[in-house]
């Protein structure tokens, strides 16, 4: 699978004079994913992930660009295309709530041209697989957002596709649920399958993902595996200082001083963490302290930059 | 072929389910065309002339199923959209007519249990029985409307796909509907511009045809025109379907909630 300079805007009209705006959501991507990789797109809201994918799986029109799935131009062979690709999104939705399980297994099975001989089987298979066995008759309104979410891989697998494209899966699920979530995407991969996986939970593209591209404003900012990505932060250290009310004023004093390399500021509760990434050798609590007088300050730590920390840093521009 | 015929109607047995099992989609639909239906025939029943509670008794019943999913069909995609599953239909590798025809054909069932019930309803409460002269004529011409009603319900939602508020226009179109297909005023006493929206309706040719198999005459030239009229929507709907699907891939307006 590949993507070429994919770009896409959207076009936006409001007010009374009907004024239209362009909102470039995908700037020039490129990637190119090998058969049997787990690859993950990485962003905040809005980056751009779920735009990308829905050009790779037919569902919208790039603005200009190419790509291709399997060889199939995603605007040329969109029948093609869709014959081999599964899609699966996060959240409640995309279900019939009013089927069991079984029978919405059963209603995509038809759509997806599951052989009838093989739909039993195949449907018996991945219930096993996605750990829904012998709840698969009850109602999906009945069912928990892991079951909920759980069922959706089920149905993006039943045509066993040779490529899978999950947009957030674990949006929203609670943490038993995601991680057994997590296994069943490993067992995809560890099964040959190409998988694109679009998260903002930096610890399951850490876990799962042979490679990764962080995407920001529609641009990706950077890619490689997991273990280079961590290096770009490597050798540095982080100085973590919760404060109560502090300024944005205060916040760019911090990024003049001497030894600090980045700071971003992440939104508590109460409280505003700062995230000070610093030079290995440079001493830079006391001088923050300094700078932060007059400002509430609560607990101040110190630590090993992480995958995140790369991450925070690539998304928010530090 | 055979595929396909499996698929159809493994897929019209699956949303006669989901339909089924919720009150409101289900038995309640009968609720609304029941309460028409009642005040119709009270009004028509002011001057206790049998043959004129005949027509309202036919007609009120086949309103029914005019009003249950001639006008729901309208939104059908928007509830789609509602329920997450528009795109990942629209993603899969079948026509988009082999989705949605199932669908309405659910409806259309919804629609011909409306029908038995208003007619027992009238039967009870307004101790009307409705005299057919052949019931096997009666039967076909019932099902030729919920077919029609189901491939006109398709060419509506098709052509509402892009669009938020489609069930306005369900809406817009209930009423209409009732003058516009004959159901309780003879199609010929509308003005005779309105004609042509009437012709362009198969449920005026089901009615017609219900009404002269009622009396007793061949209903054959009303149930061809009807059929005729229903699979030309079809057609159109499965042209005009291709075209949407591709304005909504360069719109991005399937994923709107």
């Amino acid at each position: 699978m590949e993507a070429i300079d994919l770009r896409r805007d959207f076009r936006s009209r409001s007010g009374v004079r009907r004024t239209s705006r362009t909102v470039e959501a995908v700037k020039g991507v490129s990637f190119a994913i090998e058969p049997g990789e787990l690859f993950g797109l990485l962003g905040p809201n809005g980056a751009g992930k779920t735009t990308t994918i829905k050009m790779l799986i037919t569902l919208l029109l790039p603005t200009s660009g190419t790509a291709r799935v399997l060889g199939r131009d995603v605007v040329d062979d969109v029948r093609e295309v869709r014959r081999r690709i599964g899609y699966v999104f996060g959240g409640d939705r995309g279900l019939y709530e009013r089927l069991s399980g079984l029978d919405n297994l059963r209603y995509f099975s038809e759509l997806y041209g599951v052989a009838p001989r093989d739909q039993r089987r195949r449907i018996a298979e991945l219930l096993e697989l996605v750990g829904l066995t012998g709840r698969e008759r009850e109602r999906v309104e009945g069912y928990s957002r892991g079951m909920r979410q759980r069922l959706h891989i089920a149905r993006g697998l039943l045509h066993d596709p040779e490529v899978l494209f999950l947009d957030e899966p674990s949006i929203g699920i609670d943490p038993v649920g995601a991680r057994e979530l997590r296994a069943t995407i490993g067992a995809l991969r560890d099964q040959g399958k190409t998988v694109l996986l679009t998260t903002h939970y930096m610890f399951e593209a850490d876990e799962l993902c042979d490679r990764i591209a962080v995407i920001r404003a529609g641009e990706i900012v950077a890619s490689g595996t997991p273990a280079e990505l961590k290096r770009r932060v490597s050798g540095a250290r982080v100085v973590e200082v919760e404060t109560f009310g502090v300024s944005d004023e205060a916040v760019a004093g911090l990024r003049e001083l001497s030894g600090v390399e980045s700071v971003v500021v992440e939104e508590r509760d109460q409280s505003r963490m700062l995230i000070i990434r610093c030079a290995p050798d440079a001493e830079v609590t006391q001088p923050v302290l300094a700078r932060l007088e007059g400002t509430g300050v609560g607990r101040v730590s110190t630590r090993e930059p992480t995958l995140e920390d790369a991450y925070v840093e690539l998304v928010s521009g530090e | 072929m055979t595929a396909a015929l499996r698929q159809l109607a493994v897929c019209y047995r699956l949303q006669l389910r989901a339909l089924s099992t919720s009150w409101f989609d289900g038995p309640l639909a009968i609720f609304f065309p029941l309460m028409f239906a009642t005040a119709a025939l009270l009004v028509y029943r002011i001057h206790g002339d049998e043959a004129a509670m005949q027509y309202a008794g036919l007609g009120a019943a086949v309103m029914g199923m005019w009003t249950c999913q001639g006008v729901v069909a309208s939104s059908l995609l928007q509830r789609e959209r509602w329920a997450g599953t528009l795109e990942l239909v629209v993603v899969a590798p079948v026509s988009l007519a082999r989705v949605l025809i199932p669908m309405t054909s659910a409806m259309a069932t919804i629609g011909i249990y409306c029908v038995v019930v208003t007619v027992l309803w009238e039967r009870w409460v307004f101790d009307l029985p409705l005299q057919v002269e052949s019931w096997p004529w009666f039967v076909v011409s019932l099902l030729m409307a919920a077919a029609t009603l189901s491939l006109f319900g398709y060419f509506l939602s098709v052509t509402v796909v892009r669009y938020r508020s489609s069930w306005s226009l369900g809406a817009a179109l209930e009423y209409p509907g009732w003058l516009l297909c004959g159901f309780l005023v003879p199609v010929d006493l509308l003005p005779d511009w309105l004609h042509p929206l009437s012709w362009a309706i198969p449920t005026t040719w089901a009615m017609a045809a219900v009404r002269e198999a009622a009396a007793g005459t061949s209903p054959v030239r009303d149930l061809g025109v009807c059929l005729v009229i229903g699979v030309a929507y079809a057609v159109l709907a499965a042209w005009l379907g291709r075209r949407l699907l591709e304005s909504a891939r360069r719109h991005a307006t399937l994923a709107l909630t």
